[in-house]
């Protein structure tokens, strides 16, 4: 038997397949099929957590998404474990654990519930007041209690390893929801020969099928005729129809995110599923029929277990075959929870009274109601109830007073009506509006193309609803260009038409500020709380929202908005429109990371660039460094060396014998066409057209505000092309840079743009043996100082294949980087290896690539200039031209602030002490007892060891520092304060003859 | 995510293949080097920031690489157009403003020209 409270006949699953799980630790039988809530309401158990804040036993309250109560932990194994799952939502499995959650140290008895009695201290807004003072203490003491104290589930420890799945999907018309609407609609549309996504959060299709039996499509019982259209349409090859996918979020221009879970409700799913796939869909229309949620009464201590929507009792009955109680109360302000009480009564469950707080109910459920011979108290409220782990009376009063009499109950099933899902439609920015005969928001103003179906837009009635479903599929397929099919009819019957509803607290809510009558579950708000904000001053909902906390909580106020609406505008004396009604944001139900990370995690979480070389330096023991996407090697330390070692010898060896680099990652840009010198010289400070074919030039490029945007060095290689470098980092933006200007400002310009980073291998090779490792492996191509000198370009054969050999250096010393295509680079780096190592050379990295570059002072865009640096403040006067009418960044460069005296300049720093390191980044200030705050006059940018110079040096921008050379200032730091000297940025070779060698 | 008509591509492709390039129709100054600083402040600064419709670049960087602008409304982001780069500035009926309309659209009678607005 799974669970004494089933009842045979009753409900939809099959008897014989059964499934076992336990809950803290008990072992428990259910059925395929049940959700972890109609299981453990099956087997008598209503106490499934404890409250948020004031850690009251809660039960089940729902059977849908809307749930705020049952909230549970859910695990497979140790990795496998989900908090904070909805318990009418998630489904059993064979095998699976589950846990409460908030609670110490067990469910029956928590030590927290001290809340409750301790409740008048923590009044809405409490944590804004109470917790103010010591400052310290909040960080330390209070936020970390009360994040303990008010948890919600704990997060899993260990890496998820479960897969995720990821894709894209197009279609006509998604429909959102498949109860009787969406089915409608979605048939409509699908008939007409629209490509149809119908989508549905529920395992099966059906919606309030699932509880309503007496409704009667196409002279079938709903449920059936759900269950047939669905399998009808997923016959057809135009119609995706997914279950367990839940519509989360409605974007721009009908983009729908989707999340279907495909194995959570397996015993022993498939490793090669994912668990869940998230869909993301471009419809051309949308049809939401997303339904409504029933309302809870907001009365004294309405939140015991066993007190739970009418709806709910309904849905556990007729598709779980659970009752939910054996004797229950019904206390409603609407017709639909009459028909609860009609099927709990025809099944054998004793109903003590349905309590209804209107003068007149609506007269058919009244008629039936007395011929099932239930007791009906209307114009009474439920005003409390008692029962301390599950609830045992309810106190019923006559509205405007009068003694209460106690009615001893098991459950106690409620309704105020129901409030249209209008969230979707609100994501898509339409406007909802309210509709005062009803007491409801409902789509008012569309923002996309998209049409509300059902109760989601306020329709009531089953045969309206059919036909405002078919109406809205077949429009919308016209709209897409379908007319194929027929008429679609459909006729639907059902028992009752439904009256009633109310918003906002009842009789039994009280005036006073003790009784705890919820508003809002999951965040432990009464309607005492909305008063209490009202009295402080909250008059917008938007502040009483955040006052307190009401629909802040995961399940976003599904069940508590209107109610906290209502409430204020009792207080306030105001309409509800005129409070207005916060936005709803996706998602709609909580999404999973692993649904939307999908594949991007671990290795796949962003592309890793390597070089040709990759391979042959990490064989090398290269220890690599992320620039960009590009993992770059960063030293070569030999067996025992530190890094400073490492670095140290690269740049001895470097300077007195040669080092080889890989400088692949550099951008590189082809800049083609008859107008290419004419463009380089828009695009850059230099003047181009001196630059003879063969020639390099060290280029500068500005943005139009005057300031540094990149840099490299530039070879003609004939008249109308040239071979661009930037720096590794910045390649894609400064050739989105140079098409910008090309397409859009020099249009007129023959040129032609081409990203060629990858097609080159760069190996750099530098020192005073450069050449004579090189020179044998050339051909075609004069090695010597006079055919071949700095800042020159040639192209012939290197190791038999084709180069572009550049004379350059960013070292200080005679240097080549020999561009080959970069298939050939490993091949002819290891060549070049061959060659270099008996000569004593070493293969350096981009630590030493940089050191070396500091002791010549050359910059590094980024490191050294921040976007507010201009050539002028980098010494770097020489490379604008003084003849060009016009460059980007010409006029930028002549804004005030650009010329003004002390400007921050860029200037090289050198320690008192010459074994102190600088950090970077470090402040320079001038008088370093000046008080607090003081001035500073720049920072650090650059800050080395140099082994070559046997001391520190740095690279520091300073205001006026071109005018401070040899000044002493100062560098504070927290344990010390350095003294250092201004210098000029050259700290080896100053008059540049090594460059010659 | 946007769907973006690429004038050149002829189809609308997701966001993720754009990439937004500022307001359009902000030419560059020919004679840039000469103009005074309000007149550069007014070119590279400042900017509208318009609720409702605006005149964008747009560029269709993992596609045809070309840009192009586009007409949009910044508050329910809907395109009322794209076009391509070096054409004019296109009239939107009952979005541009009227000062906006060109001649070729005040070229025949119509009641509004000639009655005014109907009552």
């Amino acid at each position: 038997m799974s669970g004494a409270n089933r009842i045979a006949g009753q409900g939809r699953l099959t008897p014989a397949r059964t499934a076992r799980f336990t809950f803290d630790g008990k072992t428990f039988d259910a059925l395929e099929g049940d959700t972890v809530a109609s299981a453990l309401l099956a087997n008598g158990v209503h106490l499934v957590g404890r409250s948020f804040k004031y850690h009251r036993p809660r039960g089940i309250l729902s059977a849908g998404p809307e749930e705020p109560n049952a909230l549970v932990d859910v695990s497979r194994d140790a990795a496998r474990r989900q908090p904070n799952v909805r318990a009418p939502v998630q489904e059993v499995f064979d095998g699976m654990k589950v846990e409460s959650q908030n609670r110490f140290p067990s469910l029956a008895f928590d030590i927290g519930g001290i809340n409750n009695l301790m409740s008048p201290f923590f009044a809405a807004g409490f944590y804004y007041k109470t917790f103010m003072w010591p400052k310290a203490a909040w960080e330390k003491l209070y936020e970390p209690f009360i994040r303990k104290a008010a948890g919600l589930g704990v997060a899993p420890t260990e890496e998820d390893p479960d897969h995720y799945a990821s894709r894209y999907a197009y279609c006509d018309v998604l429909v959102a929801g498949a109860g009787v609407a969406g089915l409608s609609a979605a048939l409509a549309a699908a008939e007409a020969g629209a490509r149809v996504i119908l989508v549905d959060e529920q395992p099966e299709v059906g919606g309030a099928l699932h509880y309503d039996l007496s409704v009667k499509i196409d002279g079938q019982n709903g449920y059936d005729w759900a269950q047939a259209t669905a399998a009808k349409l997923k016959a057809m090859e135009n119609v995706t129809v997914l279950t367990r996918t839940t519509a989360f979020g409605y974007y721009n221009h009908n983009f729908v995110g989707l999340v279907e879970r495909v194995t959570d409700h397996l015993a022993r799913p498939d490793r090669k599923l994912p668990r869940e796939r998230l869909w993301q869909v471009r419809a051309k229309r949308v049809i939401l029929a997303t339904g409504s949620i029933e309302r809870h009464m907001v009365f004294a201590n309405n939140d015991r277990p066993g007190i739970m929507l009418a709806s709910a009792a309904r849905t556990y009955l007729n598709h779980f075959g659970v009752a939910v109680g054996r004797k229950v109360g019904v206390y409603t302000a609407n017709d639909s929870a009459y028909e609860a009480a009609f099927d709990l009564k025809r099944a054998g469950v004793t109903v003590a009274a349905i309590v209804d707080n209107r003068e007149k109910p609506g007269e058919g459920v009244l008629a039936e109601a007395r011929k099932l011979g239930i007791e009906v108290l209307a114009g009474h409220s439920v005003v409390d109830t008692k029962g301390k782990l599950r609830v045992s009376s309810m106190s019923v009063a006559r509205n405007g007073g009068g003694s209460a009499r106690s009615i001893p109950i098991d459950a106690l099933l409620m309704s105020a009506g129901w409030t249209p899902s209008v969230h979707l439609f609100s994501q898509s920015r339409g406007k909802v509006a309210y509709d005062a005969a009803t007491g409801r928001f409902l789509p008012g103003t569309y923002a996309q193309d998209c049409l509300s179906v059902g109760s989601c837009n306020g329709t009531d009635g089953l045969q309206a609803t059919i036909e405002e479903g078919l109406a809205a599929g077949e429009l919308m397929a016209r709209a897409t260009g379908h007319e194929g099919g027929g008429k679609v009819e459909l006729s639907g019957e059902n028992a009752f038409e439904w009256t009633g509803g109310m918003a906002g607290s009842g009789e039994g809510a009280g005036v006073d500020t003790t009784v705890k009558a919820f508003v809002d579950f999951q965040n432990d708000v009464c309607a005492k709380d909305i008063r209490l904000a009202v009295r402080e001053g909250m008059h917008s909902i938007e502040h009483i929202k955040r006052f307190t906390t009401n629909g802040m909580a995961t399940d976003q106020g599904k069940l508590s908005n209107i109610h906290g609406l209502a409430i204020a505008s009792e207080v306030l004396n105001r309409e509800i429109p005129k409070i207005g009604l916060t936005t709803f944001r996706a998602p709609y139900t909580p999404v999973t990371f692993g649904a939307l990370i999908s594949h991007s995690r671990g290795d796949l979480f962003d592309p890793a660039r390597k070089t040709p070389m990759h391979a042959w330096e990490e064989a090398h023991g290269a220890v690599f460094e992320d620039v960009g996407n590009w993992k770059r090697a960063w030293y070569y330390p030999r067996s025992g060396e530190t890094m400073h070692d490492a670095v140290n010898r690269e740049c001895r060896t470097v300077r007195s014998a040669a080092g080889v680099f890989d400088a692949s990652t550099l951008g590189k840009i082809e800049v083609v066409g008859p107008d290419a010198a004419e463009f380089m010289n828009l695009m850059y400070t230099n003047g181009w057209d001196t630059l003879k074919p063969g020639r390099c030039r060290y280029g500068i490029m500005l943005r139009e505000d005057g300031f540094i945007y990149d840099d490299g060095v530039v070879g003609r290689l004939s008249e109308d092309r040239f071979h661009v470098t930037t720096t590794t980092g910045g390649a894609p933006r400064v050739m989105h840079h140079m098409e910008d200007y090309l397409q859009t400002e020099f249009p007129h310009l023959k040129v032609w743009l081409t990203s060629t980073t990858e097609q080159w291998a760069v190996i750099a090779v530098q020192g005073p043996k450069a050449r004579e490792i090189l020179e044998p492996l050339v051909e075609g191509i004069d090695m010597s100082n006079e055919a071949f000198p700095h800042m020159s370009v040639r192209e012939g054969k290197f190791c038999g294949v084709p180069t572009r050999l550049f004379r350059m250096s960013f070292t200080g010393e005679a240097g080549y980087e020999v561009n080959v295509p970069a298939d050939y680079g490993e091949a002819v780096w290891e060549a070049i290896w061959a060659r270099a190592e008996p000569l004593g050379a070493c293969a350096y990295g981009t630590e030493t690539m940089h050191v070396l570059r500091a002791e010549k002072g050359y910059i590094i865009v980024g490191q050294d200039t921040d976007g507010t640096v201009t050539p002028y403040d980098a010494s770097l006067a020489w490379a604008v031209s003084k003849k060009k009418t016009d460059f980007v960044g010409i006029r930028g460069l002549k804004r005030p602030d650009l010329v003004k005296e002390g400007r921050k300049q860029l200037v090289g720093l050198l320690t008192k002490d010459p074994k102190v390191v600088l950090e970077e980044g470090a402040q320079i200030v001038a008088d370093p007892n000046e008080p607090k705050p003081m001035t500073m006059l720049g920072h650090v940018t650059s800050s080395y060891w140099s082994e070559n110079c046997g001391r520190s040096i740095a690279m520091a921008l300073v205001a006026g520092g071109q005018a401070r050379m040899g000044q002493t200032l100062y560098v504070p730091m927290p344990d010390r304060t350095i003294a250092v000297e201004v210098s000029d940025m050259v700290f080896v070779d100053k008059e540049g003859g090594r460059l010659n060698g | 995510m946007l769907l973006i008509y690429c004038p050149y591509c002829e189809e609308e492709r997701s966001e993720l293949e754009f990439r937004h390039g500022g307001d359009a129709h902000i030419a560059r100054p020919t004679n840039i080097a000469d103009i005074s600083d309000a007149e550069f402040e007014d070119y590279f600064f400042l900017r509208d920031n318009p609720k409702g419709l605006i005149f964008e670049r747009w560029r269709h960087i993992h596609g045809c690489g070309r840009f192009f602008n586009a007409a949009r409304d910044t508050v329910s982001d809907k395109f009322y157009m794209s076009y391509k780069a070096g054409e004019p500035k296109p009239y939107i009926p009952g979005v541009s403003p009227a000062s906006e309309k060109p001649l070729s659209e005040n070229v025949g009678e119509t009641y509004e020209a000639t009655e005014g607005t109907a009552k």
